[in-house]
């Protein structure tokens, strides 16, 4: 009767097997291999000696720390006054709502409001700073990715904050600190596990969005993503995109052992 | 409980207009007879008559909707008794090791699944198109499904299995009739994330999909490489719409669930008819 349920969970273990396991290995399995297919370490070799691989790593890195300090720099406060709203819920559901709608359109959005003659230029024509170049731009790139990335670091944020309990506050209050104080040194330190998620969720998309950078920035920005998609799609290079996915596992893997789970010492006396 | 002064409320005021700014300028000039997203010369329902006479568009959307329903079912059954396996492990360094697994696709960035996922299809011989997609988007659904499950089983009262067990229920009955029962709300929370995360996405597919297939999020990225076409804008009105109302009924129906659970905790004994007028 035990085997009657266990063979119940064995799709689920061929799916770890098959989806889960095979894949990170066939990526590893790629990545030692030159471009007719024979075992060596070529790949390895050209992206650590090249500078135009570097550079790309670097300038992907870069873009993902800004965008990540942006959004937060916008979520934090955001977040903050949400958990002190009335109807708090209905607002977070309002805020997280863009996340539903596809990457994609939201995106093409911006291709018409950033355009020439669309909605940014026109307002700044109105107030007399001309016209800016701003599609194709690397600053359209960060603008739009930040926009995509706001709700993913305001919800885990606002979580965190939420979940600090009131009296907390009032003790803090009441022993004499003013507001500022008390945010200073109660509610931002009890609300960094919630930063630290909102860094982990924005940072590691915002290495590997390819589209955004393909239809927003044309080529000017070239991110580990689109390296990744370029050499898979375009130039059939699978061997030196595999061996850029493992550099971008690998960043994932110290991204999320910088902001994970910390062991909160000396709470209690 | 503090309450916000008027300078906080505006800045969340902004924080709002922001992210729905872009999303208004897209429903707005889909009714422009203009034909650009800069300059509204005119009110027309041209666009939306042209999208419902696109017949490629609307193949494609079926074929999205065809994707997303087979493989958030498929997803819910693997990843439900999945769940179950992963609750039954006996070892605790079992279940860890099972989760950590699990939980792989859902940190790991879309290129790295679409690019290992390629790899894999080629590797085997598989022909790319529905099928690959489909298989994609089962397996990056089941780990979202787990997680939904989990908990629900976590929760489950043991006293219930036990005392089935002792009444002579088999394996099966138990799972049909104590299990599969206390974690309804989980599955179904499960299917309808996996549902929107096949909907949603663009990376994976755009990587296993080859040549004849495509869905809706494929299709728009390469009409969006050639240019503004307004078609596209009458399009995004549609699918606001749609996960508006998707994201309205699931509240409602969380809300319902969490007034249910209070009231079960208030009143122990079910005397909710009773209590309630």
């Amino acid at each position: 009767m035990l085997k009657q349920r266990k063979a119940l969970s064995v799709p689920y273990y061929l799916w770890i097997a098959l989806f889960v396991i095979a894949p990170v290995f066939l990526l590893l399995y790629q990545s030692f291999q030159n471009i007719d297919g024979s075992f060596s370490l070529a790949n390895i070799q050209t992206y650590f000696t090249s500078t135009v691989y570097l550079t790309m790593t670097l300038q992907s890195f870069l873009y993902a720390f800004v965008i990540t300090v942006v959004a937060l720099l916008i979520s934090y406060p955001a977040a903050y006054f949400l958990t002190r709203a009335k109807n708090k819920q209905l607002w977070l559901l309002v805020l997280i709502l863009p996340t539903w709608i596809n990457i994609l359109l939201k995106t093409y959005a911006f291709i018409g409001i950033l355009s020439q003659t669309g909605a940014v230029n026109q307002f700044f024509e109105f107030i007399g700073l001309g016209t800016q170049p701003l599609l194709f731009t690397r600053l359209g790139f960060i603008i739009v990715a930040t926009y995509i990335e706001i709700p993913f670091m305001l919800l885990p944020i606002f979580n965190a904050i939420d979940e600090i309990d009131d009296s907390m506050v009032f003790a803090s209050r009441d022993l004499g600190a003013n507001e500022w104080d008390t945010f200073r040194s109660v509610i931002f330190p009890m609300s960094m596990s919630g930063v630290r998620s909102g860094v982990q969720a924005v940072f590691i998309p915002s290495l590997s969005l390819f589209m955004l950078t393909r239809l927003i920035a044309g080529n000017r920005v070239v991110t580990l993503g689109t390296a990744i998609e370029q050499h898979f799609l375009v130039t059939q290079n699978w061997g030196m995109g595999s061996t850029m996915g493992i550099v971008l596992i690998i960043i994932m893997f110290v991204v999320m052992f910088l902001t994970g789970k910390r062991r909160k010492g000396g709470q209690r006396g | 409980m503090i309450k916000n002064n008027k300078a906080s409320t505006m800045y969340l005021l902004i924080v709002f207009i922001l992210l729905y700014a872009p999303i208004a300028y897209l429903i707005y000039y889909s009714f422009n007879a203009g034909g650009t997203m800069n300059q509204f010369t005119g009110f027309t329902w041209e666009h939306y008559q042209s999208l419902a006479s696109d017949t490629r568009l609307i193949t494609i959307a079926l074929d999205t909707l065809r994707v997303a329903l087979l493989s958030a079912l498929a997803a819910t059954i693997i990843g439900t008794l999945g769940a179950i396996g992963i609750y039954y492990a006996k070892l605790r360094r079992t279940q860890t090791i099972l989760l950590s697994l699990n939980n792989i696709l859902l940190v790991s960035p879309d290129v790295i699944i679409g690019a290992s996922f390629l790899l894999l299809f080629t590797l085997v011989g598989f022909r790319l198109g529905f099928y690959s997609v489909l298989l994609s988007h089962i397996a990056f659904s089941i780990p979202i499904v787990v997680l939904m499950v989990l908990p629900r089983l976590e929760e489950m009262n043991t006293n219930m299995l036990t005392a089935a067990r002792d009444l002579g229920a088999s394996q099966l009955q138990v799972l049909k009739e104590i299990i599969l029962p206390s974690i309804t709300p989980g599955i179904l929370a499960g299917f309808f994330m996996a549902f929107t995360y096949s909907i949603d996405d663009f990376a994976v597919t755009f990587f296993v999909t080859g040549n004849g297939f495509a869905t809706l999020s494929v299709e728009i990225y390469s009409r969006a490489r050639q240019g503004v076409s307004l078609e596209i804008n009458a399009l995004s009105t549609l699918l606001f719409l749609v996960a508006m109302g998707i994201v309205v009924g699931y509240y409602f129906i969380q809300k319902q669930q969490r007034q249910r659970k209070k009231t079960a905790q208030i009143d122990p004994t079910n005397h909710e008819k009773a209590v309630t007028p």
